[in-house]
């Protein structure tokens, strides 16, 4: 890292901003060369502020940076996607929150590296996209999972080693991963995995997303894959997810 | 901070510098011109700090800050109760007043939705303005929450939720500058944006 310069250029997308003393915002951003930075972007909640920009929350912005003692300090900042659709649409905007909410609880500061950062790019542009967003979800939890060496086991059972059969199978957290029936018997833990929620996820885990992305799944199969996802991110966080609470509210009340 | 600085000056340059926007210096220099500045000065600014907590609340029909209930903008019978503009703070009822243009009524949410922040629609006053719309018979919902992401997302939730009653949800006008606060929109903007809403 070039740690003498006063300051540097680099992309980064706002993952939280809050407001900080009269006209300022303290933002949270993601950069693939710095990992996670804490900076101020001065006269950020000014309309007027015309060399900050308008650092919008979730943006993909160029960023000129300068190094302070405590806190950097957003010298410039260039929209380059502004990811629009995600604040059209209640939904997808609330499925971003969620993308965001995981990469934030799964990095600490400094050791996030270009693959987080450009897997958070590529997400949000697919939820911009007309591809399900519950695909995106579960697509980018399973390669955010990779990235934290937490990859589910999904081709042997967790507990045995051996190769899973083609049958329904159960899967669980604490194991880290899919489980078979046999191995499964007397223990106290873990949910039933169909089938074809096993498959999804297989190729979701192993096909780049243009492949996944077509994959025509059934409400049930939805809902089932993300019960067992959520389960596992919970139970890896110890935490509770937030945006995860706001999108089962919209869904209930959609009823 | 040195010894040579007694208790009760250290206190309050430590009580200032928690102040949004004020730096240790300025702590410093407010603490020093109170310490020189006339008795009676002190005293009123002490006994408005106690006033402040003491004497204000929510407005129980819109939630603004108000030293009566309900508020003297509530109050007001002159005032068109068939319009209601929502606000995510109080200082934006300031800010939508100075425009001058604006004869109804407001409703304050005290902020917006941020899931990634763990702020939903259970801690603002969202319930209570469905139920005031069913109850005191408004036509018109103005959505003036700040443009931006969390504005935007609290915008589109209230016009689901105030769907079902039948009411017209219409939102400012774009032309405000996404990202910036209603706090800081000069009056003329904010009067075009007003006069310029539209339907959701
Ligand atoms: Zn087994
Ligand atoms: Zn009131």
């Amino acid at each position: 890292m070039p740690s003498h310069e006063r300051s540097f250029r680099t992309p980064a997308v706002i993952l939280r901003r809050q407001d900080f003393g009269e006209a300022d915002r303290l933002l949270v951003v993601l950069t693939p060369g710095h990992g996670k930075l804490r900076a101020i972007a001065k006269g950020a909640r000014k309309p007027a502020a015309r060399k900050t920009g308008h650092v919008e929350l979730f943006a993909l912005v160029d960023m000129l940076i300068s190094r302070g003692r405590e806190l950097h300090i957003v010298a410039q900042a260039e929209t380059r996607e502004p990811f629009l659709p995600l604040r059209e649409d209640l939904v997808r905007g609330t499925y971003a929150n969620h993308l965001v909410e995981l990469l934030d609880r799964f990095t600490a500061d400094q050791d996030t590296g270009r693959a987080e950062f450009d897997l958070l790019v590529s997400a949000l542009g697919w939820l911009c996209t007309d591809a399900d967003p519950r695909l995106v979800a579960r697509y980018y939890e399973l390669a955010l999972l990779a990235l934290a060496g937490f990859a589910p086991s999904l081709h042997q059972c967790a507990v045995g080693q051996e190769s899973l059969e083609p049958q329904d199978q159960f899967f669980s957290p604490p194991d880290g991963g899919a489980i078979c029936p046999e191995h499964r018997a007397g223990l106290e833990r873990g949910t039933p995995l169909s089938l074809n929620a096993l498959k999804a996820l297989r190729y979701m885990q192993t096909r780049p997303w243009e492949a996944a992305r077509v994959l025509n799944l059934n409400g049930p199969l939805h809902l089932e894959l993300e019960r067992v996802m959520l389960a596992y991110i919970t139970y890896i966080l110890e935490q509770r997810l937030q945006s995860v609470e706001f999108l089962k509210r919209l869904r209930r009340e959609e009823r | 901070m040195s010894k040579a600085v007694p208790q009760s000056v250290t206190q309050l340059i430590e009580a200032f510098s928690r102040l949004p926007g004020v730096g240790p210096k300025t702590a410093s220099r407010l603490t020093y011109y109170l310490l020189r500045a006339p008795d009676e000065m002190t005293q009123t600014l002490a006994a408005a700090l106690v006033d402040l907590k003491t004497k204000t609340r929510y407005c129980s029909v819109c939630f603004n800050i108000t030293e009566d209930d309900p508020c003297p903008i509530c109050a007001d019978s002159g005032r068109d109760a068939t319009q209601v503009v929502v606000v995510e703070e109080p200082l934006d009822v300031l800010a939508v007043e100075r425009t001058g243009a604006y004869q109804g009524r407001y409703h304050v949410l005290h902020g917006a939705i941020s899931p990634v922040e763990g702020i939903g629609p259970e801690d603002l006053k969202i319930r209570e303005l469905v139920e005031r719309v069913q109850k005191e018979g408004v036509l018109e919902v103005i959505v003036a929450t700040n443009p931006g992401m969390e504005g935007d997302a609290t915008a589109m939730y209230l016009q689901r939720q105030l769907a079902p009653t039948g009411v017209k949800t219409t939102r400012l006008a774009r032309g405000l500058p996404t990202g910036g606060d209603l706090e800081y929109v000069d009056s003329i903007t904010l009067l075009r944006a007003l006069q310029g809403r539209h339907e959701i």
